[in-house]
């Protein structure tokens, strides 16, 4: 079993590490979309939802006449920017074609912003990577996942002593310490990490499991009694060909706002808007509720006459719809947030502490510790640049956000570039460095880029730090002072590295004696 | 030769029981996602229940694959759960 523990965490720990970590600062995606598109003024108060539908309604007439769907995402606390896709006609037969764009509330046009991914590229990047058809991408994240569930399961199987190990910390004691550090975040974050975990199978599941979904429906209409409970979207059907612009949206998301609540009205999606058959859903927001299931009123789109009113799904559809948005957390307020962050990010500290301990444990038992076989250099320098490469990396996206020139043709493709560009160099410099020094140096450059990022922000925009604290801009002066948290943590763990490298290379030589006291714990790993 | 036999001896049951977890316990978590069509659920609400209820029971069969004592066990076991979902998979599809 603990050999199990060791290699599924193991085979694919590097993919887990990164979906961990970006996968945590999306708890903060729509406040790093704000940071990374400067030039739109923060939202002092939410603008009137009905008022902002209608105007951006009105643009989409104009930019994307003819579509069969269009929906938008209304602005809320967290977000500055209306999202909006629709369809086009396929590039080529068989698939689906999508534009989308973001658009500002105040005027409906699409946003004089640099163009950018801005947070939704972690987001994306942590269930679906990137360079890779969509679907490889979740195949891959869902493999990861399994993995992690038999990790999980197996680890607290391998941990018979797990509340003694939770109150058990030997500092400055190398691979106890290590032991333990694995132990403590783990066991405390244990019911998120599992949660985390299957729920994150539940928002894929249909991909995953499709098995039963195909016994059960032979036809497009049984398969839309499905789709009907999983989410708001209605499935566009024939179009009448005739005729008929579209009713006032204003109208019906006010219809909805009483209905729900002020600013609680999350999306506005319309089926062949201009045609006589249109329809038009309002689904309600994600604040005050723990589930992602649908919860709509639909409206005839020709006429703004109230369809129909849907608010609950069945049983197993609301325990998915529950999963999910636990998956997800948007229902958080802002303390909320931040203990899903915090809590998250002990998960991707215990992915991280296990990969090093994988390392820690063989090199005691190396037979020539000056050249370790190629297995153990593998995984050692891939943990060097998945671990202190990634931040590198992540920190150099939000570089090129403030670096790159704007206008640039594909802006927000070079930031992505710009991303994997240095992750890539990271493993490059992890290969020809001795492994300590890989570490400290990479970890020390990953502190210089963050803490001198909130410097290139007061330098490259209108939004210095000082000045969005004087001015109680919480996203801007967040990120900021963030930034330097997180440059703290990384100078902290590099000259611990250093440290290390310099006080305890040779003390690992002569041969140790495993501690006896413990030796029943050796498995754990 | 012998050295070759004594290969796929020693690492036969190893490899044996990685293909058990990794694809009969996704066979089994998928014939258990089909089975529960049988239940007398409204057929999205049982499609719901069989895909939350698989990755369980996935984990369950890779924890149970390397739980056990062999590799004929950890295959032993599977089958015998599959047995009896197999014809009620078979009536729903």
């Amino acid at each position: 079993m603990s050999s199990l523990h060791t290699w599924a965490g193991l085979l694919l720990g590097w993919v887990l590490y990164a979906m961990f970590l970006t996968g945590t600062v999306s708890y903060f995606k729509d406040e790093l979309s704000q940071w990374m598109r400067p030039e739109l003024p923060r939202l002092s108060q939410i603008p009137d939802q009905a008022v902002v539908a209608q105007r951006v309604a009105v643009e989409l007439g104009n930019i994307a006449p003819g579509t069969s769907q269009w929906s938008i995402r209304l602005p809320d606390e967290r977000n500055n920017s209306v999202y909006a896709f629709w369809r086009t006609a396929p590039r080529n037969p068989g698939q689906r074609g999508f534009g989308e764009g973001n658009f500002d509330p105040a005027t409906g046009q699409r946003v004089a912003s640099r163009d950018t991914l801005g947070g939704e590229f972690f987001y994306r990047f942590h269930f679906q990577f990137h360079y890779m058809p969509v679907v490889w991408g979740r195949w891959l994240a869902g493999a990861a996942a399994m993995f992690m569930l038999v990790a999980i399961v197996s680890g607290v199987i391998t941990h018979k002593k797990i509340f003694v190990d939770f109150f058990t910390f030997r500092w400055g004691k190398r691979q106890r310490s290590w032991l333990d550090a694995h132990n403590s975040l783990s066991v405390f974050g244990l019911p998120f990490h599992f949660m985390i975990t299957y729920t994150g199978l539940v928002t894929l599941m249909a991909l995953y499991m499709p098995w039963g979904e195909q016994a059960a429906f032979k036809t497009p209409a049984e398969r839309q009694q499905l789709s009907a409970e999983l989410s708001a979207f209605i499935q566009p059907g024939k179009p009448s060909g005739q005729k008929m612009p579209l009713a006032s949206v204003a109208d019906m998301v006010r219809q909805a706002l009483e209905r729900w609540g002020r600013d609680n009205v999350g999306r506005v999606t319309v089926v062949h808007p201009g045609d006589a058959a249109a329809r038009v859903s309002v689904a309600r927001g994600e604040a005050g509720r723990v589930s992602m299931s649908p919860q709509y009123m639909e409206f005839d789109g020709a006429t703004g006459k109230l369809l129909m009113v849907r608010e609950s799904v069945g049983p197993a559809a609301e325990t998915r719809g529950v999963l999910y948005a636990l998956h997800l957390g948007r229902f958080s307020d802002t303390e909320m947030r931040w203990l899903y962050f915090l809590v998250s990010f002990m998960g991707t500290a215990m992915v991280g502490t296990g990969l090093v301990m994988w390392t820690v444990k063989r090199r005691q038992k190396l037979p020539d510790p000056e050249r370790p076989y190629f297995g153990f250099r593998l995984v050692e320098r891939l943990n060097i640049a998945s671990i202190a490469g990634l931040s590198i990396a992540m920190t150099a996206f939000l570089w090129a956000n403030r670096l790159l020139p704007h206008p640039l043709e594909s802006r927000a493709d070079w930031e992505v570039h710009a991303f994997f560009i240095v992750w890539v160099l990271t493993l490059l410099h992890a290969l020809v460095r001795p492994a300590r020094s890989a570490w400290a140096e990479q970890l020390s450059a990953a502190s210089a880029l963050l803490f001198l990022l909130p410097l290139l922000n007061a330098f490259t925009t209108q939004r210095p730090l000082w000045q969005s604290l004087f001015e109680g801009d919480r996203v801007f002066a967040g990120i900021d002072m963030m930034c330097w948290a997180l440059a703290l943590l990384h100078a902290v763990l590099a000259i611990r590295t250093a440290r290390q490298g310099a006080i305890s290379q040779p003390a690992l030589k002569p041969k140790r004696q495993a501690p006896i006291a413990v030796t029943s714990r050796e498995g754990a790993g | 030769m012998s050295f070759l036999i004594h290969r796929v001896r020693s690492t036969g049951p190893l490899i044996s029981r990685i293909v058990a977890a990794l694809f009969g316990g996704y066979a089994l978590a998928a014939l258990s996602s089909v089975a529960v069509l049988a239940l007398p659920l409204s057929k999205p609400q049982a499609v719901l229940t069989g895909m939350l209820a698989s990755f369980a029971i996935y984990a369950g069969a890779v924890i149970w694959v390397f739980a056990v004592r062999s590799a004929l066990k950890a295959w032993a076991g599977l089958l015998i759960v599959a047995v009896p979902l197999l014809p009620l998979a078979l009536s729903v599809s």
